[in-house]
This record gives C-alpha cells, sequence and structure tokens, in this order.
C-alpha cells in the first residue's frame, strides 16, 4: 500500500476515535445527550446545543444516497488517474449527512440513483487509514 | 438597526491593466495595478485612502505591497463572496466615522500563479472531503446540482443551464475584455466535455488571472467627485456553512437570506431590478441563487430563464460583462460583479451598455455555496 497516492485525512484530537474505529470496520457518530442530535463530523461539543454531554454512537452503516457526482476529470494530480469516481452525499439512518464515495457500482445514470439505498463498506487504503465508504444495499 | 441606505457611494471601480492569462504578473501586481487604477477612476489618490479591505492574502501584506497605512481594516474572507460583503461593511465603517474612503482591493493569478495556493490540512475538509476526491468547486456543485435535478426535474434543469452558459456568452461577445468571445450554440453546450457530472465543461466558470478594485466613500463626499455616485442602497451578508454536507439544503443557497433582507434595506422589489449579476461559478449557481433571492420559486428556475430572457435583448438581463462563465474567474470572482454593476449604471459599457438602468442587485457566493453578499447599488 506504499504506492497509495491519493489524500489521506489529517486526523484531528476530536476525530482520532472516529478513524480507530473506521480501521475496525465500524462507523461511528457523536451524538448529544441533552438534544438527542447525532451529528457528523466529530465534535466534542454539541455543535446544535453547546452541551458537553456528547457520546459516541455506532451507526448502522445504512442510509440512502442524496447527492452524487460521476467525477470524469480528477481535481487534482493524484485524482487524474482515478477517474471516473463518483463523489457522494448519503443520508444516515441516524441523521446526519456525510462525503464518501460510492463503490461497487456502475457508474451511470441507470445504476446511480438518488434515493437508493446505500450501505456502509471500509476500504483499507494504507496500514494506517481504513476509509468509510458506501455501495448499494445487498 | 439604523438604516444606511444611500448614504454612501461606489465612486471608483477597474481591472487591473490586464486580465486573463497574464503569467508575467503576481497577484500582489494585479492588486496594486486595480488599486491605482479604481483610485483615478474616482479621481482620488492613494493618500486619500483611510479604510482597507481584502480577502485571500492578510491586510498587512497587501497593504504593505500597495503602500497604504490605514486606519481601518477589514479581513473578511468568506471566498467570492467577500468584495460584496466588504461593500457591506464599507458604508457601515463610512457611517460610524471609522473611515472615509474605503479602498477594497483583489488580485489572483488562477491559471499563472508560480506556487499554488492551498488549503490547512488540520481544516476538517482535509478529513471528510478530500480523501474521496471531493476536493475544488466543481465536484461539490455538481452534487448540489444533482440534486436540484432529482428534485425538478432533469430536463428542464438541463435547459436553464444551458440557456445561462449561451446567454452569459453572448454578452461576453460584446465585452472586448471577456476571455471567451467565440459563439456558442447549445449544441456546443451539450457537446462539451463532462468535468463532474451533471457538469459540462460548459457549465464551468474560467480560470484566469485578474484582479479588480471598488472605492467606496460616503454620499457627501462623492457628490464632490466628477463621476456620478453609485449608491449603495441596500446590503446583506450571510453564510450557514462551509463544506457541502453541512449545507441545509443543496438547492438554496444562503441568498435566500440576504437577497430579501437586501431588497428591503433598498425599499425595492425584484421588479424594480434592470440588472441582475449573480456570481456564475457554475451555470448551476445562477440557477439556485436566483431562485433563492426571490425571483421567481423553488424549481421554477427554469421556466423563468426559458427563451434567452437573460440574454442581450432579453427582458432580465444576467451578467452582462459576460460573468466568471465567460468573462474573467481568477477564483474569488465576486468583485467583477459590482466593477460591471457601476460600469451599466453610469452608461459605461459601449455595445453592451442596457438603455438607462437605475438598480442593479449584486450577489457574491463564496465557498461551496457558504457564503452570500447581495447589494442592490443605483443610480438618480
Amino acid at each position: 500500500m506504499a504506492d497509495y497516492k491519493l489524500p489521506l485525512p489529517t486526523k484531528q484530537p476530536e476525530s482520532d476515535f472516529y478513524w480507530e474505529k473506521a480501521q475496525a470496520h465500524e462507523l461511528w457518530l457523536r451524538k448529544c445527550n441533552t438534544c438527542g442530535d447525532a451529528y457528523f463530523y466529530p465534535r466534542d461539543i454539541c455543535p446544535k446545543c453547546y452541551s458537553n454531554d456528547v457520546s459516541w454512537i455506532q451507526a448502522s452503516g445504512k442510509g440512502t444516497l442524496h447527492a452524487y457526482s460521476i467525477v470524469e476529470r480528477g481535481p487534482i494530480p493524484p485524482f487524474r488517474d482515478a477517474v471516473p469516481y463518483v463523489a457522494a452525499l448519503i443520508d444516515l439512518d441516524e441523521g446526519p449527512r456525510m462525503p464518501t464515495n460510492l463503490v461497487g457500482v456502475e457508474f451511470d445514470d441507470e445504476h446511480i440513483k438518488i434515493g437508493m439505498a446505500v450501505e456502509v463498506t471500509f476500504d483499507e487504503v494504507t496500514d494506517e487509514v481504513t476509509l468509510p465508504k458506501f455501495k448499494p444495499a445487498s | 438597526m439604523a438604516n444606511l441606505s444611500k448614504t454612501a457611494a461606489i465612486v471608483g471601480v477597474a481591472e487591473s491593466d490586464e486580465i486573463g492569462i497574464v503569467p508575467g504578473k503576481s497577484a500582489l501586481m494585479m492588486h496594486m495595478e486595480a488599486a491605482r487604477n479604481a483610485l483615478a477612476d474616482a479621481a482620488l489618490t492613494k493618500d486619500d485612502v483611510d479604510g482597507f479591505f481584502t480577502a485571500g492574502y492578510w491586510n498587512y501584506d497587501v497593504a504593505e505591497f500597495l503602500g497604504i497605512k490605514p486606519t481601518y481594516t477589514d479581513s473578511t474572507s468568506v471566498g467570492g463572496s467577500s468584495f460584496v460583503i466588504h461593500v457591506a461593511h464599507a458604508i457601515a465603517a463610512i457611517n460610524a466615522g471609522y473611515c472615509e474612503v474605503a479602498l477594497i482591493t483583489h488580485g489572483q493569478m488562477g491559471r499563472s500563479a508560480r506556487a499554488p495556493y492551498g488549503r490547512d490540512p488540520n481544516l476538517p475538509s482535509a478529513q471528510y472531503d478530500s480523501p474521496y476526491g471531493i476536493i475544488g468547486p466543481p465536484v461539490n456543485y455538481a452534487m448540489a446540482a444533482s440534486r436540484y435535478m432529482h428534485q425538478y426535474g432533469e430536463e428542464r434543469t438541463r435547459q436553464a443551464l444551458a440557456e445561462i452558459a449561451v446567454s452569459t456568452r453572448k454578452w461576453a461577445q460584446m465585452n472586448p475584455k471577456a476571455m471567451m468571445r467565440d459563439p456558442m450554440t447549445f449544441d456546443d453546450y451539450h457537446n462539451s466535455r463532462w468535468i463532474a457530472r451533471p457538469f459540462h465543461l460548459l457549465d464551468c466558470c474560467l480560470v484566469t488571472d485578474a484582479g479588480a478594485a471598488v472605492v467606496v466613500t460616503s454620499a457627501e463626499r462623492a457628490k464632490t467627485l466628477p463621476k456620478a455616485p453609485v449608491y449603495v442602497l441596500g446590503a446583506a451578508e450571510h453564510h450557514d456553512h462551509s463544506l457541502i454536507h453541512q449545507m441545509p439544503d443543496l438547492t438554496v443557497t444562503p441568498a435566500a437570506i440576504t437577497g430579501p433582507a437586501a431588497l428591503a434595506m433598498a425599499g425595492v422589489t425584484h421588479k424594480d431590478i434592470d440588472l441582475t449579476m449573480i456570481y456564475d461559478s457554475f451555470t448551476y449557481t445562477v440557477l439556485a441563487t436566483l431562485e433563492s433571492l426571490g425571483f421567481c420559486g423553488p424549481g421554477e428556475g427554469p421556466d423563468f430563464l426559458a427563451n434567452q430572457r437573460s440574454a442581450p435583448g432579453g427582458d432580465w438581463p444576467l451578467n452582462t460583462s459576460g460573468g466568471g462563465l465567460s468573462y474573467t474567474h481568477p477564483g474569488m470572482y465576486g468583485i467583477f460583479l459590482i466593477v460591471e454593476a457601476v460600469r451599466q449604471l453610469r452608461g459605461e459599457t459601449g455595445e453592451r451598455q442596457l438603455k438607462d438602468p437605475k438598480l442593479s442587485l449584486v450577489n457574491g457566493t463564496g465557498g461551496l455555496l457558504s457564503s452570500t453578499g447581495t447589494i442592490i447599488l443605483g443610480v438618480d
């Protein structure tokens, strides 16, 4: 995997847990115990009500496709060689929306439909980083 | 809140000496040329400037290069909308007595910079977006456009995007400073290559080298200057997210707040507007923004834009400079909207001049449909 050339996340203290869990092939979200809001991306204070009383919850990994783009021209050099790929926004069943890649599907409008059910899959891109991606629900 | 409508005016506007592909200049030289040219347009000098506004670079880096030592400084930096918001802040500062002559400058070498611009890798985008190739405006805006198509119909949305691309090119053909002046047919639009679906190449703005500057002063001082004042009648600003996955609704921009607020401050309605200048980073930016501004309802944009009514000769002139799509777009284009609106209101735009326009709405958009500034400009 040493030849992986695409950008890797710069993990932050508030998100180390998220990435650790991704390496274990689990998708975790922050949830506020005060207002009940589950949110993406992780922050140690609830962005809706500013409560410090926030937990981590394991997401079901299920959701629906909210929006997408089949990218034909990579935005930066390493992605020039990675096209086409599908940039996607997923509405998770727990509520939050997250960005990802849609994989395991033919890249055309016949097979990719907004509103389609999707589920998480994990792409171990390096020894240190596993990226949550999504595929059509089985 | 005090109503500052018509208490200040734009008295100078200019681009840098050259815009387009200008490899022989730096971004700071673009700021400097534009500043000199806009002050000359205002019949003011560098030494008259006491308020300084810019975005992108830090204010003291730009001001030092320009030889300006302001006693009021504003570095509001929210992407391409920044410079429109600077006008809003300038009128407040002028009324508060913090400055009298506000200089707003921009310069970017979008195409020819010798070193790349970068984002801080500590920001959330580097964790959650970049690893997925969700980088830069086309991919992000394309996803938003896909949602609009899903909600309001693919074919009619596609037609609306084409109407915008084609009408904007028609305006550019009458602007000697525009980079893209060849005719564009609807077939040209539909046949242009994919960038990030649903965007064709001709849905996307240019990437250019350019600078521009705007001078704002009090209404009183403006009346002492040779050119007719272009009054700031209304102004509003808003941002509601940075990253596209945090946008409350991919089909509604912050212009839903700033459009109605700026019009209310000016005491005018949509029907009063003679010229609409909407940031066109993409065709879709215009479609979503005109609805958000309230020119028509959600999903009605395709009907509103039908039959080239935004083109020369149409009853809803839009982006008469040729816009970011065909005139210039160095990265943060918003200031160029102001330049064109002021020139149209002064009657300085030659072949593309509208007949006696009195009111223009200018809407800058920044980031990933993240921020907007709307101003209403008018002449007596």
